[in-house]
């Protein structure tokens, strides 16, 4: 047996990016062909105001689905995220009514959020109950707490200058909202992708008994990941609750199925195991402008969810056909 | 007795990448006899059965059936012409009921319509389940059967399909010996019904009490068959192990060092009871028993991965509580998994990153990936133990078995451990790999690890041991110096054939 040549790093190989390189590439290209699209079909389009105006649209979401992505990798999955929005949002509208300020206001919001998060990761985590039942049973009890607490109530007694969250702009165009997305896609690239946390998701996601074997704590990094997720709904309801100036028990219903869209889009695996948050950026955008477009074309919202299901569909299929295609010739 | 053979196979041969797994093997089952098929784990026999009932297609050879020639394209061709088998780990239905279990895939139906018959159904479950004198509610659903009792609906399901050659692949490995008794019968109403059966058992007490004839395998070659009257169990066993050992593994002498793992009465609510053993620096301690002795439950015990009622562990004379892997980790304690895929490796990920996946903390203290160091760890162990791929990017995934055993040696070596457990290290390897882990443990204990080794295969137990336990039934039943190792007492007191303790 001889000794095999080995080439020293660095290489310019990194797994994850090799074998995503033209997915990401794929979703660029669509993203670019929409965008072009988009702006001779329309004249408004290209404005700048416009173009950040449409960023409202998403943030709110996408900022929920940096972590999620790497909950789903983990092979878990959150469905109660819109819920958890909601229960963070009626907490932050009491906590106004009763007088704090706004910085109390936001940790409540985020807390609350996280609390959220502890509950959904100890149930699976503890109980060893698939993450899927205990966050569709978390999804009807977050959102049934709320409207229990608010009933037909609107809280809506914020304090000046919470709107700043929702509604400010730090330099010209861009949005609070807005840039605190871009901050938190490089937080969680740089989690997921450049730290031994993130190197341990895909491990769990990929093997979790070789994992657990390897001697990581496979149970309190998936319950850590719950919370982080919870976190972040949190950091979007005050976000949301801002932008709005209420709150409702009805609000953000039925996000998370845009949510989960976002992270599969960008190419994550849903049964765990692969996926990037360069993807789901992307991804983001892609149905950011796709929506933003189709809304400038006086497309109706049946039409435009009917598009999105379709894209969704033939995006994750197109590797997959491919990848047949390419097999049945070699 | 009939003289004529029912079910005869002649010049069997089977391949597989890098082994041959048989080698011009023949067989001949006699109507109305037991045949009992003896031979080493990897003699074999497992494929033969997958061979004889259509699992697998042989390279070359015949199979005949009442004398006429046999081609077995599918499982389903074997169970039509009545070929069944029963295997150890019986695969059936645990949300149906016996009867649904018993019918599926042969399902009795009446009417122009195809409707399902479960009346008629129900009462020749019955009537089955009578025959083998098994009392079981044909209703009740299998989950709330014991081990035995499937056994026993599985040879009901094997008994409607009006089988002639019935081949039963280690039956009694997780039965009582109630349930034994119980198979036994069974086994005497088949014979006395014409049917042609093979019988597989690493018991030689079970293998004189049924059987009528025998075949014996070696690294998947006929040895001998014959009449079981007209031989002995030493006889057997010599055929079935017959060869030096000592040749072929690079065994080194190394002088002991000091004790480093202390296991003290270490028992498991149904596993294994009342385990206690030393181990020093530079040995390797060899655990043999059959499959279900309770080996590879002791040492995940030992690494944290089961619960244990009691017991307790010290490492180089400091007592260690261990309750998952990372403390066995910690403690210098690691585990080469048996099942390589799914608990030795992560697949997808690449072998650098597998061989740091334990120390990623220890490597990046600060939390964030260094490629740099990570490579050159994975790198100086995937070198020294020569793991052959393009470079440590691949996947692991993409490498053959035994390279994927290298790199999760080399994930626990680059711990620096002070105990290694190897759990069937050379399991499902090609050979040349096998001769590399074996050389590799000795390199291992030369500086001055200590190595546990479970294996199956007695030459290698006795080949690289310094010590062999032997365990049966969760207990340990003796205990051999490198001095005394003798393959007929190893094999007799792994079968249960040998009750005194500890022999010097």
């Amino acid at each position: 047996m001889q000794k095999i040549t080995t080439q020293k790093w660095p290489l310019p190989k990194d797994l994850f990016s090799i074998k995503k390189l033209p997915w990401e590439f794929f979703l660029i290209l669509i993203t670019v062909f929409v965008f072009i699209l988009s702006a001779y079909a329309s004249p408004y389009f290209l404005d700048p105001w416009n173009l950040s105006d449409a960023t409202f649209n998403f943030v709110e979401k996408a900022i929920v689905a940096l972590p999620l992505a790497m909950l789903i990798i983990c092979r878990d999955i959150d469905l109660s995220v819109a819920s958890i929005i909601a229960l963070s949002s009626v907490a932050m509208g009491f906590a106004a009514q009763y007088g704090f300020n706004i910085p109390v206001i936001v940790i409540i919001g985020i807390s609350v959020g996280m609390l959220c998060g502890l509950v959904n990761g100890a149930v699976v985590t503890h109980f060893e109950i698939p993450a899927i039942v205990v966050t569709i049973g978390t999804m009807s009890l977050f959102r049934g707490i709320s409207y229990i607490l608010l009933g037909d109530q609107v809280l809506k007694d914020y304090p000046e200058g919470f709107d700043y969250f929702g509604q400010g702009y730090i330099y010209w165009v861009f949005s609070f909202e807005f840039m605190l997305f871009l901050v938190a896609t490089l937080f969680f690239y740089f989690l997921l992708h450049k730290t031994n946390f993130g190197r341990r998701c895909y491990a769990i996601g990929n093997n979790p008994t070789a994992a657990f074997y390897s001697g990581i704590n496979v149970k309190r990094h998936r319950l850590l990941l719950f919370v982080i997720v919870g976190a972040l709904a949190g950091v979007a309801a005050v976000l949301l609750t801002s932008r709005l100036g209420s709150t409702r028990p009805t609000i953000a219903l039925g996000w998370e199925l845009s949510i989960i869209t976002m992270v599969v889009l960008g190419g994550v695996n849903i049964m765990g195991g692969a996926g990037t948050i360069t993807g789901v950026f992307i991804a983001v955008f892609l149905m950011g402008i796709v929506t933003f477009g189709l809304g400038l074309l006086n497309v109706p919202g049946i039409v435009m969810s009917i598009i999105i299901g379709a894209m969704l569909i033939s995006v994750i299929a197109t590797p997959v056909l491919i990848k047949k295609f390419s097999q049945r010739k070699g | 007795m009939s003289q004529t053979p029912f079910y005869s196979l002649r010049g069997i041969s089977k391949a597989f990448p890098g082994v041959k797994a048989l080698d011009e093997v023949q067989l001949d089952l006699y109507p109305g006899e037991v045949m009992a098929l003896i031979g080493e784990n990897g003699a074999g026999k497992s494929t033969l059965v997958k061979t004889m009932t259509g699992i697998y297609q042989p390279d070359s050879g015949e199979l005949k059936l009442a004398g006429e020639s046999i081609h077995l394209a599918t499982p389903d061709a074997a169970r039509k012409l009545g070929i069944t088998a029963i295997h150890q780990e019986t695969v059936l239905f645990d949300e149906l009921s016996v009867t649904e279990n018993i019918f599926t895939g042969h399902h009795l139906t009446r009417g122009p319509l195809k409707m399902l018959d479960w009346r008629a159904m129900r009462s020749q479950c019955v009537k089955i389940l009578a025959d083998i004198e098994a009392q079981i509610d044909p209703d009740i659903l299998l989950k709330h059967l014991s081990i035995g009792q499937r056994h026993m609906v599985a040879i009901a399901r094997a008994l409607s399909f009006d089988a002639k050659v019935v081949i039963l692949d280690e039956p009694t490995a997780a039965l009582s010996i109630y349930e034994t008794q119980e198979l036994y019968k069974i086994v005497e109403k088949l014979k006395s019904a014409g049917c042609a059966i093979m019988f597989i058992s690493h018991k030689f007490d079970e293998v004189f009490a049924i059987a009528d004839r025998y075949t014996v395998f070696r690294d998947g070659c006929f040895v001998d068959q014959g009449k079981i009257i007209d031989i002995t169990q030493a006889q057997l066993v010599t055929m079935m192990v017959g060869r030096t050992v000592d040749q072929v593994y690079p065994k080194e002498n190394i002088p002991l060092g000091s004790n480093v793992l202390k296991v003290a009465n270490f028992s498991h609510p149904t596993e294994f009871n009342d385990l206690s053993f030393e181990l020093r620096a530079g040995e390797i301690l060899g655990f043999y028993g059959l499959v279900g002795a309770g080996r590879t439950e002791l040492m995940q015990a030992i690494y944290g991965v089961s619960k244990i009622t009691q017991g307790s562990i010290e490492v180089e004379g400091v007592s260690v509580i261990i309750h998952s892997p990372a403390d066995a980790i910690k403690a210098g304690i690691v585990y080469v998994p048996e099942e390589r895929q799914s608990q030795g490796v992560v697949l997808d990920l690449p072998i650098d990153q597998n061989i740091t996946l334990p120390q990623l903390s220890k490597i990046n203290k600060n939390g964030l990936l260094n490629q740099h160091s990570e490579y050159a760890l994975a790198d100086e162990y995937a070198s020294r133990l020569r793991v052959k791929a393009p470079n440590w990017h691949e996947p692991v995934g993409n490498l053959s078995g035994g390279n994927q055993q290298k790199v999760v040696i080399a994930k626990w070596l680059a711990t620096q451990p002070k105990v290694i457990i190897l759990d069937e290290p050379t399991k499902g390897i090609d050979i040349s790999s096998k001769a590399a882990v074996h050389s590799f443990m000795s390199e291992l204990v030369k500086q001055g690890l200590a190595v546990i080794m479970v294996s199956s295969e007695l030459p290698e137990v006795m080949g690289m041991s310094d010590r062999i336990i032997v365990m049966s039934e969760g207990l340990q039943v003796c205990e051999f110096n490198r001095a005394d190792f003798n393959a007929e007492k190893i094999v007799s007191a792994a079968s249960g054939g040998l009750n005194e303790k500890t022999i010097h």
